[in-house]
């Protein structure tokens, strides 16, 4: 009883220092640095708004100069894309992006581990290999991967551009999460050595709970890479596989107005995106401000 | 916990299971012979699209799958398609470039014997020229979806409010002089609008169309290259400085679709383009201007007729392995009835214009394209594919030069072009490059050697 009389105690005497902190003026530079902030704020977020706001126009109003800013909403866009079977394109990103997801964590953490934890022989020359395969342009891989996808009997398969993808984000992975391991205590990885953890024991109770947040960073730049991938979408799918950058650029068109619409579309397409941050979004800040990208 | 985990871990195994088991949602639903139908974006074939159900209320056995891209990366597709001998589609969208240059390849399955066995097709209805220039050494390989040619179009109220009148056949200095005199900066009206963006298919589609008539040309009948040639820079500059003096702002960056909001909106006097833009001014749900434009014969100087020709058309590649389904579908989409089923189901302002003569016979559409259909046939009419401008050339076509290496050479040749017109160099230096690019593409692909 009196422990509860002191806390109340305590919480009533610190409330008028916290009001006094509170009313203090912030100071011009604080005030300016906020300005600045905001301003590079709304730049960064403009473009995104103007796509959400065209999608709710009619197709002349999205290409009037000056432009359109006061307008009666419309949901037509939408109906027409519905209408056009969305559906097939999104569940094909879906599945060409969590499938991915899970090959490269499952492949990338062990990796990461083998050059961080416990390193290699010639580490250092495995880290660089991982890197190197990022420096040849997509372009230059896409008539071998056709050719064999055609001999495979696997074109227009979202399996296999799960597997392209997988191979794309695998050495971002690899570097990120292996930058989450170098930072785990090697005291704690010792004490559970010393308490006859093996590898898979350690793995699982030990290194995979402190670097989760971590695997949630990498998880969901992955899946945003692989969400927006287009190149190897379009070049290795047709109407099975498709999915949503190359339903996006349907609505592209030489000969006709297409603003309203492809505004629509790409306002659906990123919406997965945007749920998967905000839902990670806790995990998120911890795992980025954990290792690789400060 | 343990449980959980164990669940979590089966979700992940199943997931895996099944997607590695599955291509794709895509390709669910319908049965029989499955036709894929690889075509651009346009309006005409998104309408396709959303007709196709009569098609397969009709041929329950055939079931149609769309591939539905932007030109440029259809035109990547289906050559790395055909040229890897895939035989991921069955029809394709290919436009008079490609006919020539992919017939000679034998990728494309011949057609006229098809057309020819078809009970109703009329193959003698397709509109002459189109019919030409989708036939190579005799034999026709695609099939007429839509055609155009190219027209001056213009502003009616402010041509009569500024005394002006448009002559039946006007010439490109008249266009000049009456741009200058529309021309008003200060009400964000420009006097005319012309393409300017960098592409084969953008700004060098009505170029060419002036240098032609103005005597230029890209190559001689040995594939000498006369981009440097009095008639042609003359050409050029006439075109890059009234864009300049009386052009849209921002021409580097324009293409079709900017030039149709352009006089759509009420910010430009004129435009000289394709004559498929006419349906989209006179549509009152995007213009504001309908109703108020006339249509004029391309411009001309030294040629009696000017103006280009293009047709979507549907061509079945040899890699198809549904060639007997393909046609059925191909010639459904040319047929004069799938032409009356836009009509009735979608309007007819949105029939298909310059695929068939029977078209224009029709009333429904006289009344509702009335104000350009006759312009238009006559401007398709009076293309000659073989020899468009004053002097023989060793190619079928006119905006363009029908050889593969074109795409890169048309493209570097029209970023020179866009440069000048942006003022970052001369005309003179843009065609002395234009030049040596085309003299290179000549050497490179073995032509007149």
């Amino acid at each position: 009883m009196a422990a509860v009389d002191t806390d109340r105690l305590t919480s009533t005497v610190e409330r008028p220092a916290r009001h006094r902190r509170r009313r203090r003026p912030p100071r011009p530079g604080t005030i300016a640095v906020g300005v600045v902030a905001w301003a590079v704020g709304l730049v960064f977020f403009f473009p995104v708004l103007w796509m959400f706001l065209t999608g709710f126009k009619q197709e002349s109003q999205a290409s009037t100069d000056p432009p359109t800013i006061f307008f009666t909403p419309t949901l037509d866009q939408y109906r027409a894309i519905l209408g056009r079977d969305f559906l097939p394109y999104f569940g094909n990103s879906l599945i060409a992006s969590v499938l991915s997801i899970v090959l490269v964590l499952l492949l990338a953490t062990p990796a990461a581990y083998a050059l961080s934890v416990r390193p290699v022989v010639r580490w250092q020359d495995s880290l660089f290999f991982f890197l190197s395969t990022r420096m040849m342009p997509a372009v230059a891989t896409i008539l071998p991967l056709y050719i064999i996808a055609r001999d495979l009997n696997v074109l227009d398969n979202v399996t296999f551009l799960a597997l392209i993808y997988t191979a794309m984000n695998l050495p971002i992975a690899v570097w990120m999460i292996r930058s989450f391991l170098l930072e785990l205590p090697k005291e704690v990885l010792e004490a559970a050595r010393v308490d006859g953890a093996s590898l898979p024991v350690e793995m699982r109770r030990v290194i995979l709970p402190m670097i989760a947040p971590g695997l949630a960073a990498t998880a969901l730049i992955c899946f945003i890479f692989a969400w927006n991938e287009f190149f190897f979408a379009v070049s290795l799918t047709a109407f099975r596989a498709a999915t949503v950058p190359v339903f996006l650029v349907g609505f592209i068109t030489q000969e006709g107005l297409f603003w309203a619409r492809l505004s629509a579309a790409a306002t659906l397409a990123v919406l997965p995106v945007l749920i998967a941050g905000w839902t990670a979004q806790k995990w998120l800040v911890r795992g980025l401000s954990l290792g690789a990208v400060k | 916990m343990r449980r959980r985990r164990l669940a979590l871990l089966a979700a992940v195994a199943a997931l895996v299971v099944a997607a590695s088991g599955c291509a794709g949602v895509g390709g669910r639903g319908g049965g029989g012979t499955q036709v894929v139908v690889a075509m651009v974006a346009n309006p005409q074939m998104q309408d396709l699209e959303r007709l196709s159900g009569e098609f397969t209320r009709r041929h329950p056995e055939i079931s149609l799958k769309f591939v539905t891209l932007p030109e440029n990366e259809l035109r990547d597709r289906v050559t790395q398609d055909i040229a890897t001998n895939a035989g991921q589609y069955d029809v394709v969208t290919v436009g008079t470039y490609e006919v020539p240059i992919w017939a000679a390849n034998t990728w494309l399955t011949r057609v006229d014997g098809l057309a020819a066995r078809t009970p109703g097709y009329d193959v003698a209805d397709l509109i002459p020229p189109v019919r030409d220039a989708l036939t190579y050494r005799g034999g026709m390989y695609a099939v007429p979806f839509y055609g155009e040619s190219s027209f001056l179009m213009y502003r009616k109220d402010l041509f009569a409010r500024a005394g002006l009148t448009m002559p039946a056949r006007p010439t490109w200095q008249q266009v000049a002089s009456f741009a200058a005199r529309l021309d008003d900066p200060a009400k964000k009206l420009s006097g005319i609008c012309l393409r300017g963006l960098p592409g084969w298919g953008e700004v060098l589609a009505p170029l060419d169309t002036v240098i032609l008539t103005f005597g230029g040309r890209w190559y001689d009948e040995h594939w000498k290259a006369h981009l440097t040639d009095p008639a042609t820079v003359r050409a050029v500059k006439f075109y890059v400085d009234l864009v300049r003096k009386h052009g849209e702002p921002g021409a580097p960056s324009a293409g079709f679709s900017e030039c149709l909001t352009s006089l759509s909106q009420g910010n430009s006097a004129m435009w000289y383009d394709a004559t498929s833009a006419a349906g989209s001014l006179e549509d009152p749900n995007v213009s504001k201007v309908a109703g108020k434009i006339g249509y004029a014969p391309a411009p001309v100087v030294d040629t009696p007729r000017s103006g280009w020709l293009w047709a979507w058309s549907l061509a079945s590649p040899t890699t198809s392995r549904e060639k007997a389904a393909a046609w059925t579908f191909m010639s459904w989409a040319s047929s004069k009835e799938y032409v009356r089923l836009v009509g009735e189901k979608l309007g007819w302002a949105r029939v298909l214009p310059g695929s068939r003569l029977s078209t224009y016979a029709l009333p429904q559409y006289r009344k509702a394209a009335g104000a350009f259909a006759d312009q238009t046939l006559r401007s398709i009419q009076g293309v000659d594919v073989h020899r468009p401008g004053r002097y023989p050339q060793p190619w079928i076509g006119v905006q363009y030069v029908s050889i593969p290496e074109f795409q890169d050479l048309g493209t570097k040749v029209s970023q020179e072009i866009s440069a000048a017109i942006a003022g970052q160099q001369s005309v003179d230096d843009a065609m002395r490059k234009a030049q040596r690019y085309a003299e290179d593409a000549a050497a490179n692909g073995g032509y007149g050697s």
